[in-house]
């Protein structure tokens, strides 16, 4: 890892209080990077709904496993790992929330947030053999962003290495 | 913030103020048991007023819809008042706009109710 990235990693139980703390934790360190309000929220978000998926649908709300959160902070840009301790997903198999079959569905809609929010978004298979989620927003003043049409397939930021 | 929500009359509608987020947790299930309640007691032309609601997140959508369902399947309706920016960018990155009816003004959303 290069000297000039932050790195802050916490271990969160899996229980929905996790999701609150994960958002209020990330947003202060959003801020601290230079965020303005609105890429804030969408970052606040996006980790919300990261942790929401580790706590429900990776973890199934079994309290004896854990929901690892990874933050790291380059010159360019801040990188979030969401790993939960799951069986893993394949993103591509997400059903799609826009599609009109899907419309009235009171969930699946957490993974298209977090694409539409975020410049970068991928999902890989974590060492704890659960599903990690990556994402990265660029930070303000660090060059133009890679376009993320909502929706659509997901833009690699890198597996975490450092768990 | 704690989601808060206070019904209150309109001729045959129901007015259902709310205020503070509608999240995973308490929020949701706030919302749920409330919509929940109205439908019981036969009050099924229902407008949200979200005007002090700024922050909805994936399972405070999906409660959105599943009380938008709960009143339909009763003849009823479920409108939305009052949508802060936060909310009406959700609701139309997700489609929703497709499915809500969405007011910014009482008068004319009480109007549109049969």
């Amino acid at each position: 890892m290069a000297e000039d990235t932050k790195h802050l990693e916490v271990t969160l139980e899996t229980q929905v209080e996790s999701v609150n703390l994960a958002e209020e934790m990330c947003l202060r360190l959003a801020e601290a990077a230079g965020f303005g309000e609105d890429e804030c929220y969408r970052i606040g978000m996006s980790v919300r709904e990261g942790v929401i998926n580790a706590f429900h649908y990776g973890n199934k709300e079994k309290p004896e496993k854990k929901i690892h959160l990874a933050i790291e902070l380059t010159p360019e840009k801040m990188i979030i790992h969401v790993t939960d301790e799951g069986a893993g997903f394949i993103l591509k198999d997400v059903p799609d929330p826009l599609a009109e079959e899907n419309l009235l569905s009171t969930s699946g809609r957490g993974i298209f947030l977090m694409r539409a929010f975020m410049d970068e978004f991928d999902v890989v298979k974590a060492e704890t053999g659960g599903a990690e989620i990556v994402m990265s927003k660029r930070l303000p003043g660090a060059g133009s962003a890679p376009s993320n049409g909502s929706g659509s397939g997901g833009h690699h930021a890198g597996p975490h290495q450092g768990a | 913030m704690a989601l808060h929500l206070t019904p209150r009359d309109s001729g045959l509608i129901t007015v259902v103020d709310a205020s503070g987020r509608i999240t995973l947790g308490d929020g949701s299930a706030m919302l749920r048991k409330t919509i929940r309640q109205l439908v019981e007691e036969a009050h099924t032309n229902i407008l949200l007023n979200l005007a002090d609601v700024d922050y909805i997140d994936s399972s405070g959508i999906g409660e959105l819809v599943s009380a938008y369902t709960a009143v339909r399947s009763k003849g009823g309706e479920l409108k939305l008042l009052h949508l802060t920016k936060k909310v009406h960018d959700l609701l139309q990155i997700t489609k929703l706009f497709t499915v809500f009816e969405v007011f910014s003004d009482e008068p004319s959303a009480i109007g549109s109710f049969k």
